[in-house]
């Protein structure tokens, strides 16, 4: 095991949570009161990990860098949440949630979490509606489900296409009544800057108020970091304009494991891009792929004809399209795992099918949907002898109902009905399924320092399955965290309150203001955004939808050379001490810089092709990813050295009792 | 309950309700004048029944006042604390592009009113009492419809009474309706309300305005 | 195209702002209105000017966080949407455009466009809750069957973004819509029948003190509200407040 011990308990899988919970150490409520926690990030895990602490009696910190905790990024997810609650009868248990997970990751990811991910899933459902999240119900007034891509049952709790809005919400509801109680002080508009570690356990952090733009120290007997995914890398991505690593990273700089940085998912319904000016992408809700049909034109000389603006897609018959991931995965169709869709979308565009003017897109098509609901609406009103245009009308109520708020986004921003022109879309970077390594108990390689949610790497693999994001956010921060914390503060109930003028606050402070006015003294002319676009473009295009080793090579140069530019020439107006939006973006953007390196590097050590990252050079002859078992069945953890090109890697190997490890095929 | 006469909602249904009751008035102030145009000696008696009997004089017409001092005071607490909120006004504020002129200015349409109501009070009220108390004049139940066609005699007084009731067109507009939803009854009955609010608003300062030029134009010749 | 930008600018909450005038040229109809702003912020950049300040995150509707004053309107002139989502293609070449920041007391200015909106958090936190642990075990969830179009109405109220454009729409600065959404989201639901009388008194008491005008019922909240949140809500809201007074 060596340095990483996952701390995976013994016994039967499905008895290994209960008996771990038994097992470890509790904090009796009255020296709860005498701990304080810190929580960075409110999204979904931050969020609700500071509700369940607070409400144990932990006196707890929040801090997020939007204005109101509700407005973490989780507030945009629109699909779902996933639960083993089996209310369709049609099969599902805690077991196909743990399989159909682990199988989605292509077995990279870690048994025992996932097994207790599935298993608490279900509390999260009841946890919510006792909590009054309005989840969709069917006439009878219970719960409704959807389906999901990478699965065969209908397992996905919604509310509309705003489900991780109503679930945020909750978790907010949940935090406001804590913060009512004195229980949690929120700290918003507030960054934090850098982890302070005292004897080596994690104490504390530096956070920049970012309208005074003042450094402030806070200390804790411990630090949770939910501070979501860095997909922002990327520049262009479904993420919100601030989300960053720069916590993460702070960590991973202070002694924390980073893990497989290189998994990323690049999700295949996304709106195009549309020009240079472009700031981030738009994601379609995974759930259209449930009524929507993804095609090409057969034909290139169509595909251009309409990429020209001659033709138009709904002249083209139904023997003139390809149906292309009907025709591949007749199995799955439409709802294989989002890495196959997005690969065969970026396959098609790249043999010349793409359908708007840059050529990369493709159409999603809910004219059979609305024919077809409309149909079914038309029976069971009773109307007899209806023509088309009826059908169409009154499927098009159908599937406003449904995906209403996801087709005006689209309108809004296309400037063309999705109703009566299929949708274009296209892949984009939406999720990272690496992050900080944490043990069973989501503590990282810092004794004292946690991570939650996408900040973590723990539950999906190479590869994340629709919905299971929200889920896994709410798991750690309702239900794993506020048990597994205790068995660490424990030792703590005698410390007493963490000073903040001890030399280690006092060296991490003045760290934290040396970088920043090294950040304000650069010379050159160039904006922030000019180096987070160029960094962006390297990433899209050396380490994106496919990698190949020569690229990957040249991407860790380039970015090297980037950094060192950024460093010396970045142009920032203001000043630190104020309000200073170009500053909050530098400090991110200069983390990016040191993130993609390590990013590359791990997607060039690792030699196969598995979930989202796809090697060029492991792939079988139809083009699907070659996994490599033998010598890749591990997790990389990466600790750092000195610069990101120097980080070593540690193995958590992988072992699978309970599963099969077989290759992934959804055809 | 001390919620119920601090809160800004207290202070919604105040209005809301005195409000109401001052369009109750209204609807029975209009059949009344509007006795003096179809049947003069009915309005006579009407009036004299007002103006003689100890329960109309001494609860009900100290109550419309108070209701109206009630209403108009409220209003302007309203508006100055409605003024505050906003601070910094905005450089370019457009405020017809999401609601209706009646609705933003039911302060000045109400100051017209109260400007009307002082005449109004000068004309009919102070001369009552100066006729009955100050004077001391004997009970006559006959001079009413004489005296109030002579009011309107004069054309600017006639004027500004029909403006008057254009303001007061206006108020009731959005007033009658916005009561009830500030009351809290927004229902399947509400486009029943609006329509009905229409037509009241148009309908009796129509009368009143007709009463008023009708005696304009129809002295009594001596 | 070209545009002729007056952009409020101010240092910070204790010094006075003032409009100022930018031209901008080369916008295209296909960006956003923010990317619009983020060209005119490179502009000024390499100009070595300081950039225009305004709030924003997600840049898709759904955050809440942007918050602009666009010739006079919330989120611009388009209907049901953020200003995130206002594309150019809504204005013409050589337009004027004014952008101010929301104005009301309750949520002072910060800097330049971005103003501060915790008072609503505030009135969250004084009572938009069910007091449920989280740690404890409810009952499942289909334990408790809430009719559709009650889930749906609750749900409606729910989708409130927290913008404050009703704020900054109505003349009279009241918070009464958002505050109304949140007080029906919970009310219209059995889990939250419990505490309802206490919480509409308490999150109107909260509304109350952070200073926003009183609803004259204008309307003009419900038109410019980007997540179509109804007046229904609001007289939802004076009913549950009335009956919870009453109740003592
Ligand atoms: C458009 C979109 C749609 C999605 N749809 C779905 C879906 O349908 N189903 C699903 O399961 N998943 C979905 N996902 C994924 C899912 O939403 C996210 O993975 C999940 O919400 C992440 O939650 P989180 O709590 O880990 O982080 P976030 O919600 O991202 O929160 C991060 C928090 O950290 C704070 N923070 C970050 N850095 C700092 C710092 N340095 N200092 C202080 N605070 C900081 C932020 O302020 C914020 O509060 C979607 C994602 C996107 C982008
Ligand atoms: C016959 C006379 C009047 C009648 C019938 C009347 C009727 C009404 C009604 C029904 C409302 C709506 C209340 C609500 O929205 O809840 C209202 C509002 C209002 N009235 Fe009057 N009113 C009269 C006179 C006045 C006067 C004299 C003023 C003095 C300034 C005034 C000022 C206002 C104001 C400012 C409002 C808006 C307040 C609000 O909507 O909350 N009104 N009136
Ligand atoms: S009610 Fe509408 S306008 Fe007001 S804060 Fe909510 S979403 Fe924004
Ligand atoms: S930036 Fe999130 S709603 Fe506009």
């Amino acid at each position: 095991m060596g340095v990483l011990d996952s701390r995976e308990p013994q016994g039967p899988l499905a008895n290994k949570w209960t008996n771990h919970k038994n097992e470890i150490d509790l904090v009796n409520p009255a020296n709860k009161r005498n701990i304080d926690i810190i929580i960075v990030g409110t999204g979904l895990a931050g969020g609700s990990a500071a509700a369940t602490l607070a409400e144990l009696g932990y006196n707890v910190k929040t801090f997020c860098y939007q204005d109101s905790p509700r407005r973490a990024h989780s507030i945009a997810a629109q699909g779902g949440v996933n639960a083993a609650k089996n209310y369709q009868g049609d099969g599902d248990s805690v077991y196909r949630l743990f399989y159909d997970t682990v199988k989605g990751g292509d077995y990279r990811s870690r048994e025992s979490n996932v097994y207790r991910l599935a298993e608490v899933s279900t509390n999260i459902i009841d946890q919510c509606v006792a909590q009054g999240v309005p989840f969709a119900r069917e006439y009878g007034g219970l719960l409704d489900n959807r389906s999901f891509g990478g699965v065969l049952v209908s397992r996905t709790f919604y509310a509309k296409g705003q489900t991780g809005q109503q679930l945020l919400l909750g978790a907010y509801a949940a935090m406001n009544r804590q913060i009512q109680r004195g229980k949690i002080k929120s700290y918003t508009r507030h960054e934090m800057l850098d982890l302070v570690l005292v004897d080596g356990k994690a104490r504390g952090i530096i956070a920049r108020d970012l309208v005074s733009g003042e450094i402030e120290r806070h200390s804790a007997h411990a630090v949770v970091l939910a501070t979501g995914g860095y997909g922002n890398l990327f520049f262009l991505s479904t993420y919100c304009m601030g989300a960053n690593v720069m916590a993460a990273w702070k960590a991973h700089k202070k002694g924390a494991f980073f893990a497989n940085p290189c998994f990323t998912q690049i999700h295949p319904t996304c709106i195009p891009v549309s020009g240079d000016h472009q700031s981030k992408l738009t994601l379609m809700s995974e759930s259209l792929r449930n009524d929507g049909r993804i095609w090409v034109p057969k034909r290139l000389e169509d595909a251009q004809a309409i990429r020209e603006g001659k033709l138009k897609p709904t002249q083209l018959g139904e023997e003139e399209r390809d149906y292309y991931l009907e025709r591949r995965y007749p199995a799955f169709g439409n709802l294989v795992p989002r890495d196959v869709a997005s690969r065969a979308a970026k396959e098609r565009c790249d043999a010349g099918f793409g359908v708007n003017k840059t050529g990369e897109a493709v159409y999603l098509d809910f004219s059979a949907a609305i024919m077809r609901y409309g149909r079914e609406k038309a029976l069971t009103s009773g109307m007899k002898d209806v023509d088309d245009n009826t059908i169409r009308e009154l499927g098009e109520k159908i599937v406003e109902a449904k995906y209403g708020n996801l087709f005006q986004m689209y309108e809004k921003i296309v400037d063309e009905n999705p109703y009566k022109t299929p949708m274009m879309i296209y892949p984009a970077v939406h999720y990272t399924m690496g992050g900080l390594w944490v043990d069973y108990n989501l503590q990282t390689t810092i004794p004292g320092c946690y991570a939650a949610g996408e900040a973590n790497f723990s539950d999906h693999g190479a590869n994340r399955l629709g919905a299971s994001a929200l889920m896994q956010g709410l798991a750690d921060g309702y239900f794993v965290l506020p048990y597994t914390i205790g068995d660490y503060l424990s030792d703590d109930i005698r410390t007493g309150p963490i000073p903040t003028d001890s030399p280690e606050f006092d060296a991490a402070e003045k760290n934290v203001t040396d970088r920043l006015q090294k950040l304000m003294s650069g010379t050159g002319i160039h904006s922030v955004d000019y180096y987070h676009k160029k960094l962006g473009k390297i990433m899209w295009n050396k380490c994106g939808m496919s990698r190949n080793a020569k690229e990957l090579k040249e991407a860790i140069k380039e970015i090297a050379e980037l950094r060192k530019d950024f460093w010396e020439n970045v142009k920032i107006p203001g000043r630190p001490d104020s309000k200073n939006q170009e500053l909050e973006k530098a400090g991110r953007v200069a983390d990016f810089l040191e993130l993609g390196e390590l990013f590359a590097k791990d997607a060039l050590e690792r030699n196969e092709s598995c979930g989202g990252h796809f090697r060029e050079e492991y792939q079988t002859p139809e083009g699907e990813a070659l996994r490599d078992d033998e010598n890749f069945k591990f997790v990389s953890a990466w600790e750092y050295m000195g610069e990101p090109n120097d980080a070593k890697l540690h193995k958590e190997d992988l072992v699978y009792e309970n599963i099969k490890v077989k290759t992934r095929s959804y055809k | 309950m001390s919620g119920l006469i601090k809160s800004s909602i207290a202070r919604k249904v105040v209005m809301a309700l005195s409000g109401l009751f001052l369009v109750i008035f209204l609807v029975l102030h209009v059949t009344i004048n509007f006795a003096s145009v179809i049947a003069p000696e009915f309005f006579n008696e009407a009036s004299h029944f007002m103006g003689y009997n100890p329960l109309v004089q001494y609860l009900m017409q100290p109550i419309l006042i108070i209701g109206v001092i009630v209403h108009f005071v409220m209003g302007f607490v309203l508006e100055i604390q409605n003024r505050n909120a906003r601070g910094v006004g905005y450089v370019k504020y457009k405020g017809s592009a999401n609601a209706p002129w009646v609705s933003r200015n039911m302060i000045y349409s109400g100051l017209v009113i109260l400007a009307f109501l002082g005449l109004h009070f000068y004309d009919f009220w102070i001369h009552e009492m100066t006729y009955k108390y100050i004077q001391a004049n004997p009970e006559d139940p006959t001079r009413y419809y004489a005296e109030t066609v002579e009011k309107f005699a004069p054309f600017w007084r006639t004027i500004i009474y029909i403006v008057s009731f254009v303001l007061l067109s206006l108020h009731l507009w959005h007033g009658f309706s916005s009561s009830f939803q500030s009351m809290g009854v927004n229902n399947k009955y509400t486009p029943a309300i609006k329509t009905f609010t229409k037509l009241f608003a148009v309908v009796v300062p129509l009368a009143f305005a007709f009463i008023a030029l009708y005696h304009h134009l129809n002295p009594i010749t001596h | 195209m070209k545009l002729y930008l007056k952009i409020w600018r101010q240092k910070n909450a204790s010094t006075k702002g003032q409009m100022v005038d930018y031209t901008l040229n080369g916008v295209e109809s296909d960006m956003s209105f923010l990317e619009m702003l983020d060209i005119l912020n490179e502009e000024l950049i390499s100009k070595g000017e300081e950039p225009v300040e305004f709030d924003h995150d997600c840049r898709e509707g759904i955050c809440g966080t942007c918050s602009l004053m666009i010739n006079g309107r919330p989120h611009g002139p388009d209907s049901m949407i953020t200003v995130c989502q206002l594309h150019m293609r809504s204005f013409n070449d050589g337009d004027e455009i004014v952008i101010e920041p929301w104005r009301a007391k309750a949520f002072p200015v910060i800097k330049d466009l971005i103003v501060d909106r915790t008072a609503f958090d505030r009135i969250q936190q004084a009572g938009g809750y069910i007091s449920v642990n989280t740690s404890g075990r409810p009952v499942d969830a289909n334990a408790i069957p809430i009719e559709k179009d009650m889930a749906d109405k609750s749900f409606n109220a729910a989708t409130c973004i927290g913008c404050g454009a009703c704020v900054a729409a109505c003349k009279n600065a009241s918070a009464m819509l958002f505050t109304s959404a949140k007080v029906s989201q919970f009310a219209l639901l059995p889990q939250g029948q419990v505490e309802a009388a206490e919480r509409v008194e308490n999150m109107v008491r909260q509304m109350d003190l952070e200073g926003f005008g009183n609803c004259t019922n204008t309307g003009a909240c419900e038109i410019e509200c980007p997540k179509g949140i109804s007046l229904e809500n609001i007289a939802r809201m004076n009913r549950e407040y009335l009956f919870a007074s009453v109740k003592g």
